[in-house]
């Protein structure tokens, strides 16, 4: 804190104040006993004195004029009378406030043991008198030392937002203590157009495992209590040690939390529950493989469908037509819904990680911390089960490598301890996940010299930052001084990318020296239905992924002639190289006259890919190719067209992998 | 840009301390002695929080909550108080008003910061 000295000569100097103001209201007090304005300035100014006395630092003071303050407040309830001699004692206090303020002063320690134990006495004797019942609900909160489960249901009025609270420091605070599961109810929520944006539509149900008593739980709600509902109910996980409780299973009735029902923590700690603690509804485990199989159906579907809408509307048969678009529409919500089973939260997984950075951080003898962000975000079960491997990697390198010791943090003028931040989050057909460290950052200049030393890069050669921390995904590739058992050598980052390209996802790094690194994935929500843009190369069909093509512009034999036929297309100025399909993929038939160009956007980098027409957006459930064509360069599936025909799901990362290559 | 805060405070050593962590740690703060000065602070300043001291004289924390609640720019802004009591009353009376939480004096920086971070960011 700021000029601790200075904070005490402009307490000593408040104080003074304050000090004088007492003894005049003192005086008038013991004129005027009951003037309610009189007691609540000597109250103020007692009270002022302690709050701003233990900030600066004076706690024997703040001591003092707490004991006074207490008997004041008494007094300002009407629980109290101005006495002579309460008048007395206070003044007394003050002077000797007034010496304790004085650095040199000394021997005033009995004076103030005296003067507390006496309005020690005053309040106590009074307190005893009238206000006994307070400690109801103590005793029952000891058996709550161990950890269980808590489910919280909590409904948010409309007009929570306005008194300024924030719902999110809410169930981060919930999420301090202990493991926590919270699912958004967005059932509430209206249309964009009939949206209040001041008002508020949702609803939580959380799950939480933690040591606390439920009225530690209640305190966090304490705020928001009456502008929304509050229901804790405790889940008891069925334990090894009464197996056969299982049988009278059900939830203990909710408690409402309001603060007047200060209600002992209810014994409900004995009802069971069958599931899952984490579970607060019910629920059936399928195997994958099940799952796996409906969404293939569904896919099948949702084909035959395309098939008979375009079948209906080639047809001037009204019936057909309407049949064709109830199927279309039921069968678009089948496939959502059927895709939204699949769908976990990340958390899962990110709760794994905690037990990894702390067993790293003993290891490595750092202070690490993992602080976590977005556990709710939902991906597909497969996607998350193969990013386990990735995280793990990137998470030990932000350990390894990134964060510094304590001691060499500390010369860098940072705090000793290091943070390791994981986040998920969602935007647009996307997830991502982002790796955060605070720690000493990618040095670019090392990676140069490691580059060049490899003969990966000339030594005169013009390279920008962005790119020199690319070549970190290089097999082999590793900047670190000294190889450790956590980190390896080198594997690694490439493997990590590879991975995350096989679930069609990008990799992207930001660091600054001395300040951290920064890891962000992107992961597409679902691997077996993808947002496509469906184009033409003579008589085939591909499709590119919607996500990462950023426009379609025209390419005709004038624009050509201009670049001189380098391959090479102005897009507002920029220059941007393109490839054919159709002659990557050996297209038969003459190239028209007007072609188009989608740009797509990978790793930040542009790239055109120029086809015959585009046909437009298209839902495309992928397929596999089978055995045979698995593994061919640059496609990573097929999909069937509403007319029956194939159309080839374009890799576009990995052909631009293979270009670079051969160029 | 930086997040500002208005802090309430008749005792000059409690607004310092607040100003000092609060301006350490990134914020800009703005400051008033009491419910008053903070009242017209409010109408040239735009504030992302409001942190108050409950006792003061004049006009004091909740009646200051009542009004910055009555209406006007900063009808839905974050109002945390400071108060020396951890009793229930006070605290009851000053969520009543609207308060959005409360710290207790004296706290440390941490404290503070994990307050207003857990409602602003």
């Amino acid at each position: 804190m700021a000029g601790n000295e200075q904070l005490a000569a402009l307490f000593r100097e408040e104080a003074s104040e304050h000090l004088a103001e007492l003894e005049t209201t003192l005086l008038e007090l013991e004129q005027h006993p009951r003037d309610p304005d009189l007691i609540s300035q000597a109250f103020r100014s007692l009270h002022t004195i302690k709050g701003s006395g233990a900030m600066a630092g004076y706690d024997d003071i703040a001591h003092v004029a707490h004991e006074v303050e207490s008997v004041f407040a008494q007094i300002r309830q009407n629980k109290l009378d101005v006495t002579t001699a309460i008048v007395a004692l206070t003044l007394e206090v003050k002077d000797l406030i007034r010496t304790m303020l004085d650095p040199a002063a000394s021997d005033w320690q009995a004076l103030r043991d005296r003067l507390i134990a006496a309005f020690h006495a005053i309040s106590e004797g009074n307190e005893h008198a009238e206000a006994a019942p307070v400690v109801a609900g103590v005793a029952s909160a000891e058996c709550e030392k161990t950890t269980r489960a808590v489910r919280i249901d909590w409904t948010l009025r409309p007009d929570f937002l306005q008194n300024g609270s924030n719902a999110l420091g809410v169930l981060s605070e919930l999420r301090d203590m202990g493991r926590c599961e919270i699912r958004t109810n967005l059932s509430a929520l209206p249309l964009l157009s009939d949206l209040d944006p001041e008002l508020c539509y949702l609803s939580f149900e959380i799950v939480l495992e933690t040591a606390k008593a439920d009225n530690d739980i209640r305190d966090v709600f304490i705020f928001v209590e009456d502008r929304s509902e509050v229901r804790i109910s405790t889940v008891n996980r069925p334990t090894a040690a009464a197996p056969g409780a299982a049988a009278a299973s059900k939830v203990s009735s909710p408690a409402t939390a309001s603060s007047e029902a200060a209600a002992p923590p209810e014994a409900a700690g004995k009802a069971r529950t069958k599931t899952k603690a984490t579970e607060g509804e019910s629920s059936i485990r399928v195997s994958a493989s099940k799952l796996d199989s409906l969404v293939d159906l569904v896919g099948e579907l949702v084909i035959a469908q395309a098939r008979l809408s375009e079948l209906a509307s080639n047809r001037a048969d009204e019936q057909l037509f309407s049949i064709a678009e109830d199927i279309g529409r039921l069968s678009a919500e089948l496939r959502d819904n059927t895709l939204d089973i699949r769908m976990v939260p990340i958390g899962t997984t990110f709760v794994r990680f905690r037990r990894l950075v702390h067993d790293l951080s003993v290891e490595l003898g750092k202070d690490i911390q993992l602080q976590t962000d977005g556990a709710e975000t939902e991906l597909d079960k497969t996607v998350i089960e193969r990013l386990f491997d990735p995280l793990v990697h990137l998470i030990r390198n932000s350990c390894d490598h990134g964060i510094e010791s304590p001691e060499a943090r500390r010369s860098h003028g940072k705090s000793p301890g290091g943070t390791v931040r994981l986040s998920a989050y969602h935007s647009g057909p996307n997830v991502y996940v982002e790796i955060r460290d605070d720690g000493a950052g990618l040095d670019p200049a090392a990676i140069r010299r490691k580059a060049v030393a490899s003969g990966l890069l000339d030594e005169n050669a013009q390279v920008s930052e962005q790119d020199l921390f690319k070549l970190i995904f290089l097999p082999g590739f590793s900047t670190a001084k000294t190889v450790s058992n956590v980190s390896g050598r080198g594997v690694g980052m490439d493997v990590v990318k590879r991975s995350v390209e096989a679930l069609r996802g990008q990799i992207a790094l930001t660091s600054e020296l001395g300040k951290g690194t920064t890891i962000r994935l992107q992961l597409p929500l679902t691997l077996a239905i993808i947002d496509g843009l469906l184009v033409a190369v003579s008589d085939a069909r591909f499709v590119l992924p919607m996500s990462l093509v950023e426009e379609c512009i025209e390419l005709t034999e004038l624009d050509i002639e201009r670049s001189h036929n380098n391959q090479l297309a102005n897009v507002r100025g920029e220059l941007v190289p393109y490839v054919r399909l159709r002659d990557l993929f050996g297209s038969a038939g003459k190239r028209p006259p007007i072609e188009q160009i989608a740009i797509t956007t990978v790793e930040g980098k542009r790239y055109g890919f120029v086809v015959d027409g585009v046909v437009g957006q298209h839902q495309t459930v992928i397929k596999s190719l089978g055995r045979m064509y698995q593994g061919t360069r640059g496609l990573s599936g097929a999909t069937i067209l509403g007319d029956g025909t194939l159309a080839l799901i374009v890799d576009v990362p990995a052909l631009l992998g293979s270009l670079q290559q051969a160029a | 840009m930086a997040k500002k805060i208005l802090v309430v405070d008749d005792s000059a050593v409690i607004r310092q301390v607040q100003e000092t962590v609060l301006r350490n740690a990134g914020y800009e703060v703005i400051s008033a002695n009491g419910g008053q000065e903070a009242l017209a602070k409010l109408v040239t300043n735009t504030v992302s929080l409001i942190l108050t001291d409950l006792n003061m004289p004049g006009v004091d924390g909740v009646s200051l909550i009542k009004q910055v609640r009555a209406g006007g720019t900063h009808r839905m802004t974050p109002i945390v108080m400071v108060t020396t009591e951890s009793k229930d009353t006070k605290k009851q009376e000053g969520k009543a008003a609207g308060a959005t939480a409360w710290v207790v004096k004296p706290f440390t920086p941490e404290q503070l910061l994990g307050v207003v971070k857990r409602i602003i960011g």
